[in-house]
């Protein structure tokens, strides 16, 4: 390096564009039951192996294997699996509704089902989860209607939200599932806060936050550690990387040559970095950093490492940005088809089973949107009367509201 | 309103921190965080011994993050909790915004009821101590724009308890903005004069225990027949200078909430008086002005005799040296009183 060498901005790119293979080397991947698996109590520092290698559980042939594998009952397995095959049809059927304008705007999570299955199963149903958009798989394992949920995606007449969200974008407390905000991470820091509250009140509850890769760019993210450190707040701490921000490469969310996991060590936080399209990986770590936190051990940070193998929603179109055969090269594959293996071979689910499974849930997801299209869809212009959007700004509804709602003549 | 008659003389502080200390008596869900706020009671001293009172998992210091403080504020809302926060200075209020705009005060509407963000922010505000650019703002145009938040402003100390016991009550999100110029004493913009401390005044005269102040309305300061003044916060003490000094007859109207605020109070006012001046200190254009003088022009317009002034900050920052330049003072809001009466 010659002095006075004029100096060159660096702009992260990834390896495959359209019409090219991705490198997936980055990955940063270890032999499943490669990655030790330490004490709950451990402590953030002796995290830090683990925060750049992998954990998996499930091999190539589909074995469990490795100190990781969870002790974990068969039919949460079945159960688990049955969530997340429910999850994709549920995807698929909805962008299909709402290419028929059903509805204005929907985000599949293909390829992702795992990672909020199995935490949602490794967590008691009243500890709060703080998800983003990408989530549904913790409402559909935590059994909330597919009805309300297609009422709310097509802001009828049923809408739990009275027309007022956008689609995808529910709330259901009952279901320990925060209500989702547009604005990304922001509500990262407010699981750290719902944490601290049950830690306040010497409750028992523990709090789950959520996060995309892109979004751990956002001030919340970084605040949100803070803050969970500092009071050794009861959060898991759940970064989803699923190597895309709509078109963008996590490389320049900061992924370039670290991890997010690595990112909790530095402040301080248990990190583990777990293969998101493992069911049992995602299960055992979600365990591990639910009795951390249960324990008054502190929170801990958990980087999944997943594939968005959709588009990002039904408004993009990846193949404008990345290889539209990208998916089949990931090396972590298939969250499905790898359960799928396992339960086999554990003698636990058949060809015919899944077969049969698939088509059950089919129809049953299709019941439940012919059941919701009842109460009107967008195309149908059933929706809750403009008199609704007044309401629930304020507990009371103010006077000026009420002169302005009159106004519209309602 | 169960009135406690026992009153003790208070500063805006001290009857600051007493409500506080009710509220935590009173509701085991309140708590109380901020920066400085818990061992060392807070750089304005409105928390002092309160952690000491209440242990230190009901009051605490946090990290500097205001995004961090309101941020984790909602989180414990909607777990249930009633946090009463503090920023230290309304200039410090910006990174907490997006928390502040497009959570607290949308949780209840867009989770139509599901959640909501109990939550009370206090933060010292104004100018008038050479507090410059950082220490001096008035940015209450900022969160009056935006629904779903109540915003706040008492001018002396018994509003300041029974406004925040109010606020910490409310199940709304609210903008608690304190005028750090009033903490000590009133303020009436004459800097040249020794401050005169609450315990000479009658609104230094505090209840000890609980008692609440309502939200959405306003205060009739000083009544008067020749014309309406609007204001809150210091200007309201020297709006009453500026009358005095004029001899104009003004009938002061002090806000206290600023929105949703108490329309009916403002329109009986300028229907009787026919003239109208609002006065703030924070930046003229887009300020919270703007819509009380469109508020008056569409209620009061066949009453109106003259055209509504405003006395403001200037559209600059606020400056250090030129403090009592940039300060709407009683020279400039009495020349105000005198345009609106003679025209």
């Amino acid at each position: 390096m010659s002095k006075g060498e004029p100096l060159r901005l660096h702009v992260p790119e990834p390896t495959g564009r359209p019409g090219c293979n991705t490198d997936f080397s980055y990955l940063r991947l270890s032999p499943a039951g490669a990655v030790r698996r330490p004490e709950v109590d451990v402590t953030p520092m002796d995290t830090r192996d683990l925060a750049y290698s992998l954990i998996s559980v499930l091999d190539a042939e589909g074995n469990a294997v490795g100190p990781w594998a969870p002790q974990i009952d068969i039919e949460l397995v079945r159960k688990g699996m049955r969530a997340m095959m429910k999850t994709r049809i549920f995807d698929s059927r909805m962008l299909m509704a709402q290419r028929q304008k059903k509805m204005s705007f929907y985000m599949q999570s293909l390829g992702e089902e795992a990672i909020g299955t199995a935490q949602a199963l490794a967590l008691n149903v009243d500890d709060m989860c703080f998800p983003t958009y990408r989530q549904q798989s913790i409402l559909i394992v935590r059994d909330y209607p597919m009805v309300d949920m297609i009422c709310q995606l097509m802001s009828n007449e049923r809408d739990p939200l009275k027309g007022r969200q956008l689609p995808v974008m529910y709330s259901v407390k009952k279901a320990g599932f925060f209500s989702i905000s547009g604005n990304l991470a922001t509500q990262y820091i407010q699981a750290v806060g719902w944490g601290m509250a049950s830690a306040i009140k010497g409750d028992t509850k523990i709090a789950s936050a959520w996060i995309g890769d892109g979004a751990t760019a956002e001030a919340d993210f970084d605040t949100a550690l803070t803050f969970a450190h500092v009071y050794r707040a009861p959060v898991i701490l759940n970064v989803v990387n699923n190597q895309w921000a709509i078109s963008t490469f996590q490389a320049i969310a900061g992924g370039e040559d670290t991890t997010f996991a690595a990112r909790g060590v530095g402040c301080g936080i248990a990190s583990l970095r777990v293969d998101g399209n493992d069911f049992l990986a995602v299960y055992a770590a979600s365990c591990w950093a639910a009795e951390r936190a249960r324990r008054n051990l502190g929170p801990c940070l958990i980087e999944w490492v997943t594939y968005r193998a959709g588009p990002h929603s039904t408004s993009d179109d990846p193949s404008k940005y990345r290889p539209a055969d990208d998916w089949s090269h990931f090396p972590l594959g298939d969250p499905i088809a790898r359960l799928k293996q396992y339960l086999i071979k554990a003698g636990a689910w058949s060809e015919q089973e899944h077969e049969e499974t698939q088509k059950r849930l089919e129809a049953e997801v299709l019941t439940a949107q012919k059941e919701s299209e009842q109460y009107g869809t967008m195309a149908s212009g059933h929706t809750f009367s403009p008199a609704e959007m007044f309401d629930g700004i304020y507990k009371e509804l103010p006077e000026h509201l009420r002169v302005q709602r009159q106004q519209l003549g309602i | 309103m169960a009135e406690n008659t026992v009153k003790t003389p208070m500063t805006m502080i001290q009857a600051l921190r007493s409500a506080m200390d009710v509220m935590l008596e009173k509701d085991e869900q309140v708590v109380v965080f901020g920066q400085d706020v818990g061992y060392f009671g807070g750089v304005f001293r409105c928390t002092e011994g309160l952690q000491k009172k209440y242990g230190t998992s009901r009051v605490f210091d946090t990290p500097i993050s205001e995004g961090g403080i309101v941020g984790v504020a909602i989180g414990m809302g909607a777990y249930g909790l009633r946090p009463c926060i503090e920023i230290q200075f309304a200039d410090y209020i910006y990174p907490a915004y997006d928390q502040i705009v497009s959570e607290a005060a949308r949780l209840r509407f867009r989770s139509a009821g599901d959640f909501t963000a109990p939550i009370t922010i206090r933060t010292p505000c104004g100018g008038g101590i050479y507090g410059g650019q950082t220490h001096s703002q008035s940015p209450e145009a900022v969160f009056a724009h935006v629904c779903g938040l109540r915003t706040v402003m008492p001018s002396n100390p018994y509003d300041a308890k029974g406004l925040l016991i109010s606020s910490i009550e409310n199940d709304d999100p609210v903008i608690f903005l304190e005028p750090k110029r009033l903490y000590n004493g009133p303020f009436d913009g004459h800097h040249d004069k020794p401050v005169v401390p609450w315990s000479q005044n009658p609104l230094g005269e505090v209840p000890e225990g609980y008692y609440t102040v309502p939200l959405d309305k306003a205060a009739i300061f000083r009544p008067g027949k020749q014309l309406t003044v609007l204001a809150y916060g210091t200007m309201v003490w020297v709006s009453e200078a500026a009358a005095r000094e004029t001899g104009i007859d003004a009938e002061i109207i002090d806000l206290r909430s600023l929105w949703p605020l108490d329309l009916a109070t403002i329109v009986e006012s300028v229907k009787k008086t026919g003239r109208c001046v609002v006065v703030h200190e924070a930046t003229r254009t887009c300020g919270f002005g703007a819509e009380l003088v469109s508020l008056v022009q569409e209620h009061c317009f066949y009453h109106l005799e003259a055209p509504i002034e405003r006395v403001t900050g200037w559209d600059t920052p606020y400056p250090h040296a030129q403090e009592w330049a940039y300060f709407p003072g009683p020279a400039r809001v009495g020349a105000a009183f005198k345009r609106a009466v003679e025209a």
